[in-house]
């Protein structure tokens, strides 16, 4: 910041279009997701959760840069590895925690576990337990939103694995020659669990297939916020004047395994510790901190209070209430029957 | 007898059949260094080298695919799918190409291949990693679907289904894999096709299938102290179905209930129950016929109702009971 505490002129876009606040809600956000990310991690080996789960921990940066830009009525489609949009896009993790615990306080009212977590009510339309599976269905609320006239956009996210599905190819195509508002957002982590991108893809960029359906396909330091923010501004903008969709891939990594499972053989102790070094928390806390943008002790108050919201989510979710095993066939249909 | 890990069987049953025929590959997401999301494959890749330990790109219609052309030219590949329920992605390959190819080309060509699926529930992964389809693909003409429910019979009806000249579908049930049993060393197979009397028994047949023969002779065993004698026959063969075993049982036996993991309605109970209402067996019956099956519903991912989903112990044994008393 300058003399007049005014952000400088040849700081980079991202810091000169949101406030301070704004800014720091950012951070905020990221540190909810990790901590988010290792209570959960906790109250799985302590076995107060079962099932599975896939930390996102080191790929706040994208999921945080890729959603600031996005307003509640805009959609968001997910993946297995989704809490941090889901946060992102402005979930509230005590009912994320509930979801968790299997408990009817719940997003899914405890049906769904990790894998589908989803808030309809800020526009997340799931995580998904099928790798592409939301792609098309990003596609088709992209549709929706042209018939209606709404100049909203559709983002979805999905990994470098998932790119290798059918289904990737046929929703970018549908999007591209539909000219559907999607933004799709890659976030390469460089692994589609044991098998690494160069193993399973020839060309050396997911945003190299872009090309393919005649859409723009742009790279981003996914570790970066600010770097994602723009990259994926330009995509929103773009799609919200009707100019079709773009792809923004995000490089980034996953510090964690797979999911619980993994033992990590695939990868050396060297790539991983690398990967550490850039985490994307400090990395945007130091950028924070030489644009005076924020201070040392207002960035301690913000992972204090993060961490506090985390503390509070567990205690809600372990006291909520258990779902009643004789309503196992709630909800299949809209209207009660079986 | 030495004992293996379900698991264990079947990645035996993998090498030697690989060590047999240099013409057996395997091919799955995540089968090579990482060992398989189950640790089926295990080291396997570090034996037979990463030509015959396939990792492919996430892509289930293309590796079926990818299958069927391999089967076609003459290798005889066995296909690992990361978890049934992907199935549906690879549907058309599975039902429209290597279930018709033969017949279609008049009797031309033969598909050699094989596909393993991990099925069921039981591990919290909640709806679109649960789920037991197998009466989906064994709806196909042209396919073989089996379901070993024990180290045993993994490992022989695998080497069996990779001698097949058809394309086998075999379903695995996740919570089977750490299940321990006496395993013979040497190849050996076990016949596509027929059904196994696991326990002989005099007051009621029970078919069941993977994970509920365990669960169904667990309740015949509690009903022994009551003096009912289940009998429990693992159908083990979905396509094509082992009628006559079911039919000889019943007519000794005068009852009949289905016990399977797979959702209830049109399930493969609704078929062994036909197939005995259509049979010289329905004279002997003194009861209407009990399906026990999943719930009408997606698995949930809470676990007492992921519990309440399927049939249990004491679901079956209640079910059983009250079929011997003559109150359904
Ligand atoms: C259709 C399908 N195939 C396989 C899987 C198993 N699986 C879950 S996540 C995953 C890796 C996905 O890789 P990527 O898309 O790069 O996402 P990442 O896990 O790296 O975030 C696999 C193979 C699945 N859930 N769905
Ligand atoms: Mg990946």
């Amino acid at each position: 910041m300058n003399a007049v505490g005014r952000i400088k002129p040849n700081a980079r876009p991202f810091y000169q279009k949101y406030s301070a606040d704004g800014l720091k809600e950012a951070l905020r956000k990221m540190y909810l997701i990790r901590r988010f990310e290792e209570g959960a991690e906790e109250a799985y080996m302590r076995g107060l959760i079962h099932g599975t789960m896939h930390l996102s921990i080191g790929q706040e940066g994208s999921a945080v840069g890729a959603t600031m830009g996005l307003r509640t009525s805009d959609y968001i489609t997910s993946t297995h590895r989704g809490h941090g949009h889901c946060i992102g896009k402005g979930a509230d993790p005590k009912l994320m925690f509930a979801e968790f615990f299997g408990k009817e306080e719940g997003y899914c009212r405890g049906r769904g576990g990790s894998m589908h977590i989803a808030d309809v009510a800020t526009g997340n339309l799931g995580a998904n337990g099928i790798v592409g599976g939301g792609l098309p269905i990003a596609v088709g609320a992209a549709l929706a939103i042209r018939k209606q006239k709404r100049d909203d956009v559709a983002m979805c996210f999905f990994g470098d694995g998932a790119s290798n599905e059918g289904a990737f190819h046929e929703a970018l195509n549908m999007a591209a020659v539909w000219k559907l508002p999607v933004v799709f957002v890659c976030e390469n982590n460089k692994y589609g669990m044991s098998v690494s991108t160069e193993r399973s893809m020839a060309v050396a960029n997911v945003a190299d297939r872009a090309a393919a359906y005649g859409m723009p396909g742009v790279i981003a330091d996914g570790n970066c916020i600010a770097d994602v923010e723009e990259a994926v501004a330009d995509a929103i903008a773009r799609a919200r004047r009707g100019e079709g969709p773009a792809l923004v891939e995000c490089k980034t990594y996953r510090t964690r395994g797979h999911s619980r499972s993994d033992r990590n053989r695939y990868r050396t102790k060297e790539e991983i510790e690398e990967w550490k070094a850039r985490d994307p928390i400090p990395l945007f806390e130091t950028e924070l901190m030489a644009h005076g943008l924020a201070t040392g002790a207002e960035v301690n108050a913000i992972r204090e209070s993060a961490e506090a919201e985390i503390a509070a989510g567990i205690e809600f979710a372990r006291l909520g209430t258990d779902p009643n095993p004789a309503e196992v066939t709630r909800d299949v249909y809209s209207d009660g029957a079986a | 007898m030495r004992e293996l890990t379900y698991a264990q069987a079947i990645q035996e049953a993998l090498a030697q059949a690989m060590d047999a025929d240099p013409a057996v590959f395997l091919m799955g997401e995540d089968i090579g260094v990482y060992g398989g999301a189950f640790q089926v494959t295990g080291d396997l890749v570090h034996r037979y080298g990463e030509d015959r330990v396939m990792d492919a790109p996430i892509s289930e219609l293309g590796q079926a695919g990818v299958a069927v052309g391999a089967a076609l030219a003459g290798c005889r590949p066995v296909l690992e799918f990361q978890f049934s329920d992907f199935a549906t992605l690879a549907m058309e390959q599975i039902v429209n190409q290597a279930a018709k190819l033969r017949f279609m080309l008049g009797g031309k060509v033969n598909v050699p291949l094989v596909m393993r699926f991990p099925a069921g529930s039981g591990t919290g992964a909640a709806a679109q990693h649960s789920q037991s389809l197998e009466a989906w693909l064994a709806h196909v003409p042209g396919l073989k679907v089996v379901q070993p429910s024990t180290p045993a019979d993994a490992k022989g009806m695998l080497l069996a289904a990779i001698d097949d000249p058809d394309p086998v579908m075999v379903f695995e049930h996740k919570l089977l894999y750490k299940m321990r049993g006496e395993v013979p060393e040497e190849p050996y197979r076990i016949p596509i096709g027929k059904a196994h009397v696991a326990r002989g028994g005099r007051d009621v047949t029970v078919v069941a299938t993977s994970i509920m023969v365990h669960k169904s002779l667990e309740a015949a065993q509690i009903l022994a102290a009551e003096g009912i004698d289940a009998e429990v026959i693992d159908l083990r063969t979905l396509r094509p179905i082992d009628t006559a075993t079911i039919i000889d049982s019943v007519k000794k036996t005068t009852r009949l209930a289905c016990v399977y993991e797979g959702v209830k309605t049109l399930g493969i109970g609704a078929e062994i129950s036909a197939r005995i209402a259509e049979s010289e067996a329905f004279d002997y019956l003194d009861a209407p016929i009990l399906r026990l099956g999943g719930a009408e519903s997606p698995i949930p991912y809470n676990p007492e109702l992921e519990k309440a989903a399927v049939p249990q112990a004491p679901g079956i044994v209640e079910g059983l009971r009250n079929l011997v008393k003559g109150r359904l």
